[in-house]
C-alpha cells in the first residue's frame, strides 16, 4: 500500500492491520513517535494526519491510504528545527524526553489552527498526555514561546 | 348550487370554532397564572436536622439534580445549563439557596408545589424541560428533604442565561395547555398487585430518578408518550436504550445486572455507562444499596423474563470465555483469540477493527478498563448506530484522579466512508440483527453533535467501580 | 596557577611507576582544596569501586584529533548528568565545552560505578571526573614545561592549549602522547578557582535534548541493528504462577514467527515483524495455562498488614536522655500504599548473542550488576556477557528495565547471531515492576511548656528498598526458568543512606530522640527501589508531625522549624523559602478553600537541602485538593548546571504531587490490577499549578549534593499540611484522594 508520511509517498508491504506506529518506527524509521501504552492512554505516539493529532498506536495503517501524515521529522531537523523544536530546546523543555515528541505534535497542530491560541487552550489540549517525570511546567512554557515564534514568523511572512 | 352552500356553512362553522378557540386561547394567555406565594426569608442551614438533609442528598444524586442544575464549569446548582429541546434551548435555574437568583425566598410550600405541579414561587409555569411530570410522585416527606438539602447548600449569586425560545412558547401560561394535556398530578400511589421492593423501585424509577424522560419517546409536543413508556428515546444526541421488553441487548438485563449497572456505571455483561447515562451513574454511586436494589427489581420487571441468549452471543461468550475468564485470564497477560481469524480478511470493516478495535475489546483487562466484547453491547445491537458512532468519534476521557474506562476517539483518523464500513461490520459481525438503515445519516448527526456528545470528565464523571469487576472487597482501593 | 605542583615531585620520588594511589573522596571533601590550599595529605578512601580506576585515563582521554572524551560509569536518566559531567570536565580541563564527549555506563569500557541511584552520580563520578580533569591539565601543563624549558607556574592553560608567557599554544592534542594519562591518579589536585568557574554554574543546554526534539535517535527503544527481529514474552497472571501447559504449535506457524522460546515457565516468541510479535504473544498468552499460587493483602488494611509481620528491628537512632515531663504530648501514625515507578516508556532491551558471546543494550541503572547477574543466569562467564546503557523512558528507580534485558538474552540465547529486540507491554510493566513499598509510620513526640520539641520517637515499618541485580535471582525471568534461581533474602541498605529508613532521622536538634525501623522481610507484592526510597514516606511523616507539633505549640511552622535547626545552610533554605513565597505576609488574605503548607529536608541528611512551600486549594463539595503554586529553595553546593537542577526540582514537586494526591497500586487476592493508566491515574496536565519557582542557593567550593531525589519528601509534607490549612483537617494516609479529604472534612 501506499503511505504518505512527512510529504514523502511509501510503497509499503505491510498487513494492513498493522498500527501506524509500528509502520512509522520499523518501516520508515522514524523515532519522534513513541510506544507508550498502545492503548490510546498517554499520548506518546501521537503523529498528525491531515493536520490533526491521532494516536498512532491504535491507528491501523488501512486507514490512511489517502491521507497525509505528518511526524515530528516532517517538522524540522536538529539543524534547521521548527519553531515547537526550536522553542523545547530553548526552555530546555525535557527531563527524559520520551513523552516529549507526542505532544510537540499535539501542541503544532493546536498552533496551526488557532495561532492565537490562549494559554488555558494550550493547557487544556495536552490533556490526553501524560508526563512522569513532571516536565509539566517547561512543556506548557515552551508551548507558549513557540506561540510567540510562530507568531513572529508569521507577521515576517506578511511584510 | 348545494356544494358550494355546504362549503360555504362548513367555512362558517370552521370560522366560528376558529374564533371560540381564540378567545379560550386568548383567555388562557392572561389567566394562566397559578397564585404567587409569599417570598420567605431562607431558614438558618442548622434549622434542619441532619438526617433529613442527608436524606435529601440521597434523593438528590437519584434525581441528578447536580447535573441538569450544574452549567460546565459552573458552581453546583447554580443553573446555566443549557437544555437544548426541539422548540429553542432552554436554561436550568439556579437552585441554590440565593435569595436574589435562586430559591432562597421559596418556602418549603412553594418548593413543594414546584416539584408536585412545576409552577414557580411567583405563579409561573415552569416549562417541561424540568422534569416535573416526573416530580410530581414524590411524597411530601422526599420534598421536604429535597428543601432542606437544597436550602442548606452554598448560595451563589448568578443568574442564568434567558431561554431561547421562539413566539409563543416565550410565553410561559402556553405550559398550562400542556399540563392540561399531559400532566398527572402525584403522588405516587403504590400498586398493591406488587411487593414493596418494587413499588419502592416504581417511586424511585417514576418519581424521582425520572428515567423515562430520557428512556421514553415523546410526541411532537415533547411529551412522554404515556402508551410507550420505557421504549427507549433519546437525550443530547444519545440513545436511551428501551428498558422494557424491547431492550435491544443482547444478554438480557435482570435485577442483578441492573443493580451492579446502576451502582457502578459499568456491567460485566452490558458495557459502560457514557454519555448522559455516566452522569447518573457517578451520582448513584454513594446512593443507598437497597434504594438502587429497587429500582433494579423494577426495571428488571419492566424488561420481562430473559429469553435465552441468540446463537452468535452464545458463540461470541464460549469465545469470550476463553479469551477472558479461562485461566490465562489476568489483568496484565495478553490473551486475545481473535475471533475474525487469524488470515487477513478483504473486508476493511474488519481490518479497521482488527487494527484498531480487537487489541483493546478483545483482550483480557478487566471491565470496565478494557473494552467490551463487542457481542455483548446495546451500541451495536441497537436500533441505530448513534451511541457506537458517538463513542468510536469521541472516546472515553480520562478523568483526574479516579480509575475510568479510557478509550480514544477516532474523529480524526476515520473517514466517514470507514467509519461506515466499520459500523457495517459491526453489526453484521457481532449481531444476528437486520442492518441499521440511514448509517451515514446517523454519523452525520454524531459529527455534528461533537459538543453534546462528548462525555463530561473531570469533576463530574466518576465512575469509581471498584479493582476488579468481580471482587467488590477492595472498594478501599479506589 | 598558585600553588606548587606537589603530584609529580613526589611520585618521581618515589620510583616513577605511577604506583601512587590517589584516594578520590566520594563526598569531595578534598574538592575544598581550592586556590591550592593544602589540607593534609590524609588519604579519603576511594568509593566503591572507584580503587580499582585509579587510572586517569579510565574517566578522561584525550585523542590526537583534539577530541576529548569523558567516561563515567553512572547513566543519564534524563536527569541531565551527560551535561554536567562534561560541564565538570570541561571545566577542569580548561577546554571547550563542545570538544567534549561523554561516554556512560558500558561494562567493557567505563569505570563500575555500580548503580546510577541515590543522587550520587555528580557527588560521586562527577568528583572523580573532576579531579581526573584537574590531574590531567596538570600533568599537560608538565608536559608543556618540559617541552619549552618553561617552568609550569608561568604557563596557564585555556580553550585546550597550554600557553606560555610569550603567547605560544601548545594545544592539548599535540602534548598529549601515548599513555601519558595511564597513570593513577595522586593524592591531591589543583582544582580551578570557584570564583573562576566558566562552565561549571552556567546553564549550558543539555546536550540529549536537540536529538530528542527533532526524531534523532536518543533511546535503547531506537536502536535498529541490522538483521534485528522483534521478541515478547508472555507473563503470567501473577507473582510465582507455573506454566502448566502452552500449546504453542498454532502460535509457531503463525506468519513472521521465528520461533517460541520456552523454558519452564518463562515463555516467549520472536518474530520478523513487531505487530507480528504481538499477535503472536496474544495468541500464546491465550494458549497458556497457569497455576497461581500468590497470595497477596488486603489492600483496604495495608498498615495493619505491614504491622503484623515478622520484622527484624533495626535501631537507626537512639539518643534518649532523661528529660522532664512533657506539658503536652502528640502521637500520630502515617501510611502510604504500594507506589509505581510508571515509567512512560514500557521497559525494552536489545540483545545479540553471536554463539559466544551476549551484548545487551538497556536503560538499567546498573549495568555491571545487570551483567552479573544475566551471566549468572545464563550460566556464563561474566567476561563474555557485556552490558551498555541506552537511555530509556525515565525509570526513577529499579524499573523493570533489568527485567526486560534479562527477557532478550533468553530470547536472543535461542537465535544467535541476530539481535533481539524486547518490548515490554504496557500492562506488563504495571503489573511485573518492582514498586516503592507500602509504609506506615508511627511518631510521638512531647513539648515543654515553652512549646519546644523536648522528646521524640519515631518507629517505621518497611520491606526493603532495594531488590536490585545482584544476583540472578532478582531477575523474573531467572526465578521462572525449568532450573530456577530462588529470590535472593532482602537486606535492608544499612544507614546513613538507609532504605525505609532513609531520612528517618529528622535533622532538628531534639534533646532526645530514638528511631526506629521494623524491617519487614516478606514482600507478598514485588517491591524495590522507588526515587527517593523511604525519604518520601519518612518526610512526609516528620514533616507533617513538625506542622501538627507546632500547631499544638501555637507557633509559625517555619518559625517552629528554625527554632529546632542549629545547621546554617538548612536554616538558609527554610528562609529563601519563606521569603520568596511570602510566608509572613499578612497583607495576603487567606481566600476560602485556600490553605498553605511547608516543608523541609535534607536529603539522607547529607546530599541537597530543599524545603517547599505550596498554596493548596480545596473544593469542598467534590474533595479536590488543587496546588495553586510552589516555592522552593535548594542547596546543592556547587551548582553544575542551574537549569538541570531546577528541572530536577520543579520534577520531584509535580512526581510527589501525583504520587501524594492519586497514587496507589491496586490488587486483589491474587492479581495486581493496577495494569494501565485508567487503573492506575497520575498526573494529567489539569492539575499542574499556575507556577512553581525554583531557587538555587549556589555554595560554590563546596562538595556536590545530589538533588534528583531531594524535592519528593518535602513537597509530599507541604501539601498535606497545604489541605490541612484548607480545611482544617490533618490527613495522614496517602494518597489524600478526593473520597479520604471529603470524609475528612465530613461532605
Amino acid at each position: 500500500m501506499k503511505l504518505n508520511v512527512n510529504d514523502r509517498q511509501h510503497d509499503l508491504d505491510v498487513d494492513p492491520r498493522t498500527p501506524l506506529l509500528y509502520v512509522l518506527r520499523d518501516e520508515l524509521k522514524l523515532n519522534a513517535a513513541k510506544f507508550g501504552c498502545g492503548l490510546g492512554q498517554c499520548g506518546a505516539c501521537t503523529v498528525l494526519v491531515d493536520g490533526e493529532p491521532v494516536f498512532s498506536c491504535v491507528t491501523p495503517v488501512s486507514l490512511l491510504a489517502e491521507r497525509k501524515v505528518t511526524t515530528l521529522e516532517g517538522l524540522g531537523t536538529a539543524a534547521e528545527p521548527a519553531p515547537i523544536q526550536r522553542a523545547f530546546i530553548e526552555v530546555q523543555a525535557a527531563q527524559c524526553g520520551y513523552c516529549i515528541p507526542g505532544m510537540m505534535m499535539r501542541a503544532h497542530a493546536l498552533l496551526q489552527k488557532q495561532p492565537q491560541a490562549s494559554d488555558a487552550e494550550i493547557q487544556a489540549c495536552l490533556e490526553p498526555h501524560l508526563c512522569r517525570c513532571g516536565t509539566h511546567m517547561r512543556i506548557l512554557r515552551a508551548i507558549r514561546l513557540a506561540r510567540s515564534l510562530m507568531m513572529a514568523a508569521q507577521a515576517g511572512d506578511r511584510r | 348550487m348545494p356544494g358550494r352552500s355546504i362549503a360555504r356553512r362548513f367555512a362558517i362553522s370552521v370560522g366560528v370554532v376558529c374564533l371560540v378557540l381564540a378567545l379560550g386561547i386568548g383567555t388562557f394567555f392572561f389567566a394562566a397564572q397559578a397564585p404567587s406565594m409569599d417570598p420567605i426569608v431562607p431558614p438558618p442551614a442548622n434549622s434542619f436536622a441532619s438526617d433529613l438533609v442527608q436524606r435529601g442528598a440521597t434523593l438528590a444524586a437519584i434525581g441528578n439534580c447536580d447535573v441538569c442544575h450544574t452549567a460546565p464549569g459552573g458552581r453546583e446548582f447554580a443553573g446555566g445549563r443549557a437544555l437544548p429541546t426541539p422548540f429553542g434551548t432552554v436554561y436550568a435555574t439556579n437552585i441554590t439557596p440565593d435569595t436574589q437568583s435562586g430559591i432562597g425566598t421559596w418556602s418549603q410550600a412553594a418548593f413543594k408545589r414546584a416539584m408536585r405541579s412545576g409552577v414557580r414561587r411567583d405563579g409561573a409555569y415552569l416549562y417541561p424541560a424540568f422534569p416535573y411530570d416526573h416530580f410530581t410522585l414524590i411524597s411530601d416527606e422526599d420534598n421536604a428533604a429535597l428543601y432542606a438539602f437544597l436550602m442548606t447548600r452554598a448560595a451563589v449569586r448568578v443568574t442564568p442565561p434567558a431561554n431561547e425560545l421562539p413566539f409563543p412558547l416565550n410565553m410561559r401560561p402556553v405550559v398550562f395547555g400542556w399540563n392540561l394535556l399531559f400532566l398527572r398530578t402525584g403522588p405516587f400511589r403504590a400498586d398493591t398487585a406488587h411487593d414493596e421492593t418494587w413499588n419502592r423501585g416504581a417511586y424511585l424509577v417514576e418519581g424521582i430518578g425520572h428515567c423515562g424522560a430520557c428512556h421514553t419517546p415523546r410526541n411532537f409536543l415533547t411529551a412522554e408518550k404515556s402508551d410507550r413508556r420505557l421504549s427507549g428515546g433519546e437525550s443530547e444526541g444519545w440513545t436511551a436504550y428501551a428498558l422494557n421488553d424491547a431492550s435491544p441487548a443482547p444478554v438480557r438485563w435482570n435485577a442483578e445486572t441492573f443493580e451492579h449497572y446502576l451502582r457502578f456505571g459499568f456491567d460485566q455483561s452490558h458495557g459502560t455507562a457514557r454519555g448522559p447515562m455516566a452522569e447518573v451513574a457517578n451520582d448513584l454511586h454513594a446512593v443507598p444499596q437497597q434504594d438502587i436494589h429497587a429500582m433494579a427489581v423494577y426495571l428488571a420487571a419492566q424488561i420481562g423474563e430473559a429469553k435465552p441468549p441468540s446463537a452468535k452471543v452464545e458463540q461470541q461468550q464460549a469465545g469470550q470465555n476463553r479469551g477472558k475468564t479461562s485461566a490465562a485470564n489476568s489483568a496484565d497477560s495478553q490473551a486475545a483469540v481473535s475471533r475474525a481469524g487469524g488470515a487477513p480478511s478483504s473486508d476493511e470493516g474488519a481490518i479497521i477493527y482488527l487494527g484498531a478495535c480487537a487489541g483493546c475489546h478483545e483482550g483480557p483487562r478487566a471491565m470496565p478498563f478494557g473494552g467490551i466484547d463487542l457481542a455483548l453491547s446495546s451500541g451495536v445491537a441497537g436500533p441505530t448506530p448513534t451511541n457506537l458512532f458517538n463513542v468510536v468519534l469521541y472516546g472515553l476521557p480520562a478523568a483526574e484522579a479516579v480509575r475510568v474506562p479510557v478509550m480514544p476517539g477516532f474523529a480524526a483518523v476515520m473517514t466517514d466512508s470507514q467509519l461506515v464500513a466499520l459500523a457495517r461490520y459491526l453489526r453484521a459481525h457481532f449481531t444476528d440483527k437486520e442492518p441499521w438503515q440511514d448509517v451515514e445519516q446517523s454519523l452525520r448527526a454524531a459529527r455534528r453533535s461533537a459538543q453534546a456528545a462528548i462525555v463530561r470528565s473531570a469533576p463530574s464523571v466518576r465512575l469509581n467501580p471498584p479493582g476488579t469487576a468481580q471482587r467488590p472487597q477492595n472498594e478501599a482501593q479506589r | 596557577m598558585k600553588g606548587e605542583a606537589v603530584i609529580l615531585s613526589r611520585r618521581s620520588v618515589l620510583a616513577g611507576s605511577g604506583a601512587l594511589v590517589v584516594n578520590f573522596s566520594s563526598l569531595g571533601r578534598v574538592a575544598a582544596q581550592r586556590g591550592g590550599d593544602e589540607q593534609g595529605g590524609a588519604a579519603v578512601p576511594f568509593r566503591g569501586n572507584l580503587s580499582k580506576f585509579p587510572f586517569l585515563d579510565s574517566w578522561i582521554r584525550l585523542n590526537a584529533d583534539g577530541t576529548i572524551v569523558v567516561f563515567t560509569g553512572k547513566a543519564e536518566l534524563g536527569q541531565g548528568i551527560k551535561t554536567a559531567l562534561l560541564q565538570i570536565a570541561a571545566e577542569e580541563l580548561d577546554a571547550p565545552f563542545d570538544q567534549l564527549t561523554i561516554v556512560t555506563a558500558d561494562t567493557a569500557r567505563t569505570p563500575d560505578e555500580e548503580y546510577t541511584a541515590g543522587s550520587h552520580s555528580v557527588q560521586d563520578s562527577g568528583t572523580a571526573i573532576m579531579h581526573a580533569a584537574a590531574q590531567a591539565r596538570q600533568l599537560l601543563i608538565n608536559e608543556a614545561a618540559t617541552r619549552t624549558g618553561l617552568p609550569a607556574e608561568e604557563l596557564h592553560t585555556e580553550s585546550a592549549a597550554v600557553i606560555a608567557p610569550d603567547g605560544r599554544r601548545l594545544l592539548y592534542a599535540d602534548l598529549v602522547s601515548g599513555q601519558m594519562l595511564h597513570v593513577e591518579a595522586a593524592a591531591q589536585s589543583m582544582l580551578k578557582d570557584p570564583r573562576q568557574l566558566k562552565i561549571m554554574q552556567q546553564a549550558i543546554p543539555r546536550v540529549d535534548i536537540p536529538a530528542k526534539v527533532t526524531g534523532g535517535e536518543a533511546y535503547v527503544q531506537d536502536l535498529r541493528p541490522a538483521d534485528m527481529v522483534h521478541g515478547r514474552v508472555v507473563r503470567p497472571p501473577s507473582y510465582g504462577a507455573k506454566l502448566l501447559d502452552v500449546d504453542s504449535s498454532s502460535v509457531e506457524t503463525m506468519p513472521g514467527v521465528i520461533k517460541v522460546v520456552r523454558d519452564g515457565s518463562f515463555i516467549g516468541v520472536i518474530a520478523s515483524r513487531e505487530f507480528q510479535a504481538i499477535e503472536a504473544m496474544r495468541a500464546l498468552a491465550a494458549a497458556a495455562r497457569w497455576q497461581e499460587t500468590a497470595t497477596l493483602p488486603n489492600g483496604a488494611a495495608l498498615p495493619d498488614f505491614l504491622k503484623a509481620q515478622p520484622a527484624r528491628d533495626i535501631v537507626v537512632l537512639d539518643a534518649r536522655a532523661a528529660s522532664a515531663a512533657a506539658a503536652k504530648s502528640l502521637s500520630a501514625t502515617y501510611t502510604r500504599p504500594y507506589i509505581a515507578h510508571g515509567s512512560i516508556g514500557p521497559s525494552c532491551a536489545v540483545a545479540l548473542y553471536d554463539g559466544d558471546a551476549m551484548t545487551i543494550w538497556s536503560h538499567t541503572q546498573s549495568v555491571n550488576p545487570l551483567r552479573g547477574a544475566i551471566a549468572e543466569m545464563l550460566g556464563m562467564p561474566k567476561d563474555k556477557v557485556r552490558c551498555i546503557h541506552a537511555e530509556g523512558a525515565g525509570c526513577y528507580g529499579h524499573n523493570a528495565a533489568d527485567d526486560a534485558a534479562a527477557d532478550a538474552a533468553l530470547l536472543a540465547r535461542a537465535v544467535p547471531g541476530r539481535p533481539v529486540r524486547l518490548q515490554w507491554m504496557r500492562e506488563q510493566e504495571h503489573a511485573w515492576e518492582p514498586y516503592g513499598p507500602a509504609m506506615a509510620v508511627k511518631v510521638e513526640a512531647g513539648l515543654d511548656a515553652s512549646g519546644k520539641v523536648i522528646d521524640w520517637d519515631y518507629t517505621l515499618w518497611s520491606n526493603t528498598h532495594a531488590t536490585r541485580p545482584g544476583p540472578a535471582g532478582s531477575l523474573i525471568a531467572a526465578r521462572s526458568l525449568a532450573a530456577p534461581f530462588q529470590q535472593p533474602a532482602p537486606r535492608p541498605i544499612p544507614m546513613p543512606e538507609g532504605g525505609g529508613d532513609r531520612n528517618s532521622i529528622p535533622l532538628y536538634q531534639f534533646p532526645s530522640a530514638r528511631v526506629m525501623h521494623h524491617f519487614i522481610p516478606a514482600m507478598p507484592v514485588r517491591v524495590s527501589a522507588l526515587r527517593a526510597l523511604g525519604a518520601h514516606m519518612n518526610v512526609f511523616a516528620i514533616e507533617s508531625f513538625m506542622d501538627e507539633l507546632a500547631a499544638a505549640a501555637g507557633a509559625d511552622p517555619v518559625q517552629f522549624r528554625l527554632q529546632h535547626l542549629d545547621d546554617a545552610r538548612a536554616r538558609d533554605v527554610i528562609s529563601a523559602v519563606a521569603q520568596r513565597f511570602g510566608w509572613s505576609d499578612t497583607s495576603r488574605r487567606k481566600l476560602p478553600g485556600r490553605g498553605r503548607g511547608f516543608a523541609f529536608a535534607r536529603y539522607k541528611n547529607l546530599a541537597a537541602y530543599c524545603a517547599v512551600a505550596c498554596e493548596m486549594e480545596v473544593k469542598r463539595e467534590t474533595g479536590r485538593a488543587r496546588m495553586v503554586r510552589a516555592v522552593a529553595a535548594v542547596d546543592a553546593g556547587q551548582v553544575v548546571n542551574p537549569e538541570g537542577i531546577t528541572n530536577q526540582i520543579e520534577g520531584a514537586i509535580l512526581q510527589s504531587m501525583s504520587w501524594t494526591l492519586f497514587e496507589s497500586v491496586s490488587f486483589d487476592e491474587r492479581r495486581i490490577t493496577s495494569i494501565d493508566w485508567s487503573t492506575y491515574p497520575i498526573l494529567r496536565f489539569s492539575a499542574v499549578p499556575d507556577a512553581i519557582e525554583v531557587h538555587i542557593i549556589n555554595q560554590p567550593g563546596q562538595p556536590f549534593l545530589g538533588c534528583g531525589e531531594a524535592g519528593q519528601g518535602p513537597a509530599a509534607a507541604a501539601i498535606a499540611s497545604g489541605i490541612a490549612d484548607a480545611t482544617g483537617q490533618r490527613l495522614r494516609d496517602l494518597p489524600l484522594t478526593r473520597e479520604r479529604i471529603k470524609t475528612a472534612i465530613g461532605i
